[in-house]
């Protein structure tokens, strides 16, 4: 069975980064199974950890009164899932649901922090590659937002 | 050149705005035609509009378009009904280089109503499947709802077509991929050093898909576009559906991005 760090400098988020750093952040994760349907963070809610999908698909919701939970993206094998972690004031601004079986690396975002304030040069990379998984985000909502699929003015 | 009598033997309606149309030539001449062209369609007085066929180049004696009905041309032709006739002209333009793809992994990007002008290229590729590599269709649409030919995505995945759908936005009851195109290109596993790329939906989908394959290595000469500009004539002179250089009813629809993708950043243009 792969070692939690192998299986984590093999994604595109921790791929790079020193061995000494991958065992530290190693050592604040486990693996975890999650079944379809379960609630992995909740909106509003303490915001101590983040995942890592090594299978499956999950979906970050957002519940709108009169509308039920409105799904704005999903996250699949590969990605890290909630940032919120990092960041003060470290709480969830989305719900998180498993689409289907999921197979998960939790980590501990405190255990994590703890280790970046201590280690700065581990917080930099870390903190460089959360910061490039934002902006991809980002640019993909902005993309999403412009709803090309949407009515165009008539023409034809 | 004159249009020619059709006759409306189906239609089905895909979306709340979207219809299917099946027509046959009176003439009782095939219609043959090359995945990717298009004709000029006109239903009474409304005037004419370019419309992709969307029906199967190995099955010429039937002319399928699917439509969206959005100004008073196309609501005309949807407002049509089985046994009432059509003018057609064509098949214009430039097809899919469907030749030259053969023995490459292909990914198709299709964008809302961009699909059906892909359909014709999809089948014929389906149809001779030995001759391609992966042949991998990434499918996005506005929400569940607005999936098109959603009968056939299924056989099509039978028949060797990998296939990745994702909407803009859904509800919980939606099982797959949830956001923009783009984030379906980590999911294919896509090998791009050889890969061949062919698109169609609206320009802006069209040109993000296209510029994160080129950051993923594929090259601009190997990716097509299909392009809509205000075609009227079909045939290169009237200089409607200019773009740069090209006469896009003459010259495209189907395009090399390489070629069109410099034109597309110039500003009202």
């Amino acid at each position: 069975m792969r070692m939690i760090d192998e299986l984590i400098a093999a994604t595109p988020t921790f791929a790079g980064l020193e061995p000494a750093h991958l065992e530290l952040i190693a050592g604040c994760a486990r693996n975890e199974h999650v079944a379809a349907g379960a609630l992995l963070m909740r909106e509003g809610e303490a915001a101590d950890r983040f995942f890592l999908i090594r299978h499956g698909l999950v979906a970050l919701e957002v519940d709108a009164p009169g509308r039920g939970a409105m799904r704005i993206q999903t996250l699949h094998e590969g990605e890290v899932v909630g940032w919120s972690w990092l960041f003060a004031p470290f709480r969830w601004h989305e719900d998180v649901r498993a689409v289907e079986n999921c197979r998960l690396v939790s980590f501990d975002g405190t255990c994590l922090r703890g280790k970046c304030e201590d280690d700065h040069e581990l917080g930099y990379q870390l903190m460089k590659r959360f910061a490039a998984t934002v902006i991809d985000r980002l640019q993909e909502t902005r993309f999403q937002l412009l709803d090309v699929y949407g009515r165009a003015p008539a023409s034809a | 050149m004159v249009p020619a009598p059709f006759e409306v033997l189906a239609k089905r309606q895909d979306t709340e705005d979207t219809w299917t149309l099946e027509l046959e030539p009176r003439s009782g001449e095939p219609f043959e035609f090359a995945p990717g062209q298009f004709t000029m369609l006109s239903a009474g007085g409304a005037g004419e509009v370019p419309m992709s066929i969307s029906g199967d180049p190995d099955q010429p004696e039937r002319l399928v378009h699917t439509v969206h009905s959005l100004g008073l041309a196309t609501q005309a032709v949807c407002a049509t009904e089985p046994g009432q006739v059509l003018s057609v002209r064509g098949p214009f333009g430039r097809p899919w280089p469907l030749e030259a793809l053969e023995g490459a992994d292909v990914v198709i990007a299709a964008g809302g109503i961009g699909l059906p002008p892909l359909r014709p290229a999809i089948l014929r590729m389906l149809a001779h499947r030995e001759r391609y590599g992966r042949v991998v269709l990434l499918y996005s649409a506005r929400t569940p709802e607005q999936l098109l030919f959603t009968d056939e995505l299924a056989a099509w995945s039978e028949r060797g077509l990998e296939l990745l759908v994702t909407v803009d936005s859904a509800g919980p009851e939606w099982r797959g991929h949830v956001g923009v195109v783009t984030r379906l290109i980590r999911p294919a596993k896509l090998e791009t050093g050889t890969l061949v790329a062919m698109s169609c939906g609206p320009e802006v989908m069209m040109r993000f898909m296209l510029a994160a394959l080129a950051d993923d290595g594929v090259r601009s000469d190997r990716m097509f576009v299909s392009m809509e500009r205000n075609m009227q004539c079909g045939i290169g002179l009237c200089g409607h559906c200019q773009l740069g250089p090209k006469l896009l009813c003459r010259d495209g629809p189907v395009c090399v991005w390489s070629e069109i993708a410099p034109w597309l950043s110039v500003r009202e243009l």
